[in-house]
């Protein structure tokens, strides 16, 4: 029976293609929506931990305050001073280097032409901590660091938006009110999976930043990087300590600063993502709900535009239960297949919006399943009113019906 | 003599309630041997189709009884009466009633389909049935590609392929002319005089009820008339 009423129900869904495509169209848009929500966002947060594991398991970043992300709270907890680099140095055993970076926010002119980008005001050792390759020209040298001289090593998009097609080096930058030559160009990282552009950047000694742009000999945050050889974990544990000794933080009091080390930050900063992945899966599995109600009404003005169709059923000796069957099973056919087809939808979906947003495509089969079984339990839940409609007809009603 | 196939004992229909009650059946007695070859003539309004539709199960009497092989029908729930309908019956209506959209072949193997017959078996006896109403390989047009004439023996083979003992037909030629009537009439007398199937037929035309071997008038819901026809039309070649 339950064969048969299949075998009636897919022959109504072939019979009537553009309605049963009408019909399903809500559920596919929400299946489809929900998978590419949850994969896309998967990916990011994939995307996320790799780009930060990236570079490397033994780095460790201090900043002020206790948080780290968007909305982080660092205004009450005092800046880091140069001296805290070199205490550091001297007196943490397996640290390979410590690198203070203090940004700022500027507006560049050369060749005629502005962009507004950030300065990062830091000393050599950063560009092999935050392994940054130079494609032409050179880094600042010792003497550069130490003098605070206007020079600068420029990211691919600003050597893009400034420079064009002209060879940037040697060339002098407007920052403020003073120029700074540019003397290296930086190896392109692309777009980072927050959206953001790595390859956005100007890069000056520290010193030259903290007289010429922030006129203050605070330091934003520190880059550690620890030795090969030396243990993660205890380098991490004396770095706060000697921090809370130098920020003179009372034995019972919290920290009031954070050291982190890259998985930390990668897993801090996949929360956010995957919060963001929730809620847009959420709301996408609203737009589902919306499509079962869709097959509800379509199925409704299906049953009514049919009713001759189920006279004639009842006539030829079709049981009650058996029409409730088949437009039931019609419902959950149709409503699978419309989890079929969003699923093949956002299969194609995610592997190009995977591209477009440079993360991994991670093929998710709990949502793919879960999507395509709340896609059929829609169809029995939204179907069942207007099979149990049919089912009730009156058959010699049902056939006067016009 | 064994039990009639049909016997219908003060059987009465009352439509609404009240006030606005209207009685289309007052007190109907008939009985129909297994065989007969039975025309209901009546004006309209008299209630033929009423009649019909409680012969066929498809409605109950308000009063009366009504048994079919001595089953009586108005204690039968309506999963049983559907079985029987299933089981015993078949129905031509005036307007064919096809699934639209739907091969003839498809259309006619649909009772099989409920009686659970496998696809075959649906096949053989569908394309048997088509043949034996003129139609052999017409199977895979769809009712809008076929004549009123075609449509209505689509309707019969339909009715007949499940080997019914009780063929119900409500006006079957009144969407048709004369000629497409004639043959319908030719094929259910055939059916009725080859394979032995009880046929009830509605007309309001009297050439259509020549055709049958008794004649039913009904009258303001009542039995009027109850005429034996001795020499029916069409039961010898080339009669008419
Ligand atoms: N479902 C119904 N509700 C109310 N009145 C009905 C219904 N069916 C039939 N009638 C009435 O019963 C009478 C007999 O109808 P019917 O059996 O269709 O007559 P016939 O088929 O002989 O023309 C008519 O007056 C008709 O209006
Ligand atoms: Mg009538």
């Amino acid at each position: 029976m339950i064969w048969n009423a299949l075998l009636l129900a897919l022959r109504e869904i072939r019979r009537n293609l553009m309605r049963s495509f009408l019909t399903i169209l809500g559920i596919v848009i929400g299946v489809s929506a929900v998978i590419t929500m949850v994969t896309l966002g998967n990916g990011a947060t994939r995307a996320v931990s790799d780009q930060i594991a990236s570079l490397g398991s033994n780095l460790l970043i201090i900043r002020p305050g206790q948080h780290l992300g968007p909305g982080r709270d660092s205004a009450g907890a005092a800046a880091f001073k140069v001296a805290d680099v070199e205490t550091l140095k001297t007196q943490v055993s397996g640290l390979a280097a410590v690198v203070p970076v203090t940004n700022k926010s500027v507006t560049l002119v050369a060749m005629a032409r502005n962009w507004s980008t950030g300065v990062t005001g830091t000393t050599r050792d950063w560009f092999a901590t935050g392994k940054w390759q130079i494609v032409s020209g050179r880094i600042f040298n010792e003497a550069e660091e130490r003098a605070g001289a206007a020079a600068c090593v420029i990211g691919e998009t600003i050597r893009r938006e400034l420079f064009g097609s002209q060879d940037p080096l040697g060339q002098q930058i407007r920052v403020k009110q003073f120029s700074c030559e540019v003397i290296g160009l930086l190896a392109s990282k692309g777009q980072s999976t927050m959206g953001n552009d790595q390859d956005d950047l100007l890069v000056m000694p520290l010193r030259t930043v903290q007289r010429r742009l922030t006129g203050s000999i605070d330091v934003a945050s520190l880059m550690i990087s620890v030795r090969d050889d030396a243990s993660m974990d205890i380098a991490k544990d004396q770095v706060s300590w000697l921090m809370r000794e130098r920020r003179h933080i009372g034995a019972g009091d919290n920290d009031d600063f954070s050291v982190m080390d890259t998985r930390q930050i990668a897993e801090t900063l996949s929360g956010t993502t995957k919060v963001m992945t929730g809620l847009l899966g959420a709301v996408a599995a609203v737009s589902l709900l919306v499509g079962g109600i869709g097959i509800m009404n379509i199925m409704l003005v299906s049953v009514t535009e049919r009713t001759r169709e189920i006279g004639i059923r009842l006539a030829i000796g079709a049981l009650e239960r058996e029409v409730l069957l088949q437009f039931l099973i019609e419902a959950v056919a149709l409503a699978s297949l419309g989890g079929i087809i969003g699923i093949l939808l956002a299969t194609l979906a995610s592997i190009g919006g995977a591209a477009l947003m440079h993360v991994p495509y991670l093929f998710n089969p709990a949502i793919n399943l879960l999507s395509f079984g709340f896609s059929a339990a829609i169809g029995v839940v939204f179907g069942y009113v207007p099979a149990r409609r049919a089912a009730r007809l009156d058959p010699i009603e049902a056939l006067r019906h016009e | 003599m064994s039990e009639p196939l049909i016997v219908l004992s003060g059987v009465t229909r009352t439509f609404g309630t009240g006030a606005a009650a209207f009685q289309a059946l007052r007190g109907v007695d008939l009985t129909i041997e297994e065989g007969e070859f039975v025309a209901i003539m009546g004006p309209s309004g008299s209630g033929k189709s009423s009649m019909m539709n409680i012969l066929g199960c498809l409605d109950t009497p308000s009063g009366g009884s009504y048994r079919f092989r001595g089953l009586r029908v108005e204690d039968l729930n309506r999963d049983q009466r559907a079985l029987l309908r299933r089981h015993a019956l078949g129905f031509v209506f005036q307007g064919f009633n096809l699934l639209a959209r739907t091969s003839a072949q498809e259309n006619v193997e649909l009772p099989l389909l409920y009686r659970g017959e496998t696809v075959e078996a649906r096949h053989d006896a569908a394309r048997a049935a088509l043949a034996a109403v003129g139609l052999e390989g017409w199977g895979h047009h769809s009712p809008a590609e076929l004549s009123g004439g075609q449509q209505q023996r689509v309707a019969i083979a339909r009715a007949l392929v499940t080997n019914p003992s009780l063929l119900l037909a409500d006006e079957p030629t009144g969407n048709l002319d004369t000629e497409r009537s004639r043959e319908i009439m030719d094929l259910l007398v055939a059916l009725n005089r080859d394979k032995g199937i009880t046929v009830v037929m509605v007309t309001h035309e009297s050439d259509m009820a020549a055709y049958a071997r008794r004649i039913v008038r009904l009258v303001d819901g009542k039995v009027e008339s109850d005429i034996r026809n001795a020499a029916p039309a069409g039961v010898v070649p080339g009669a008419h």
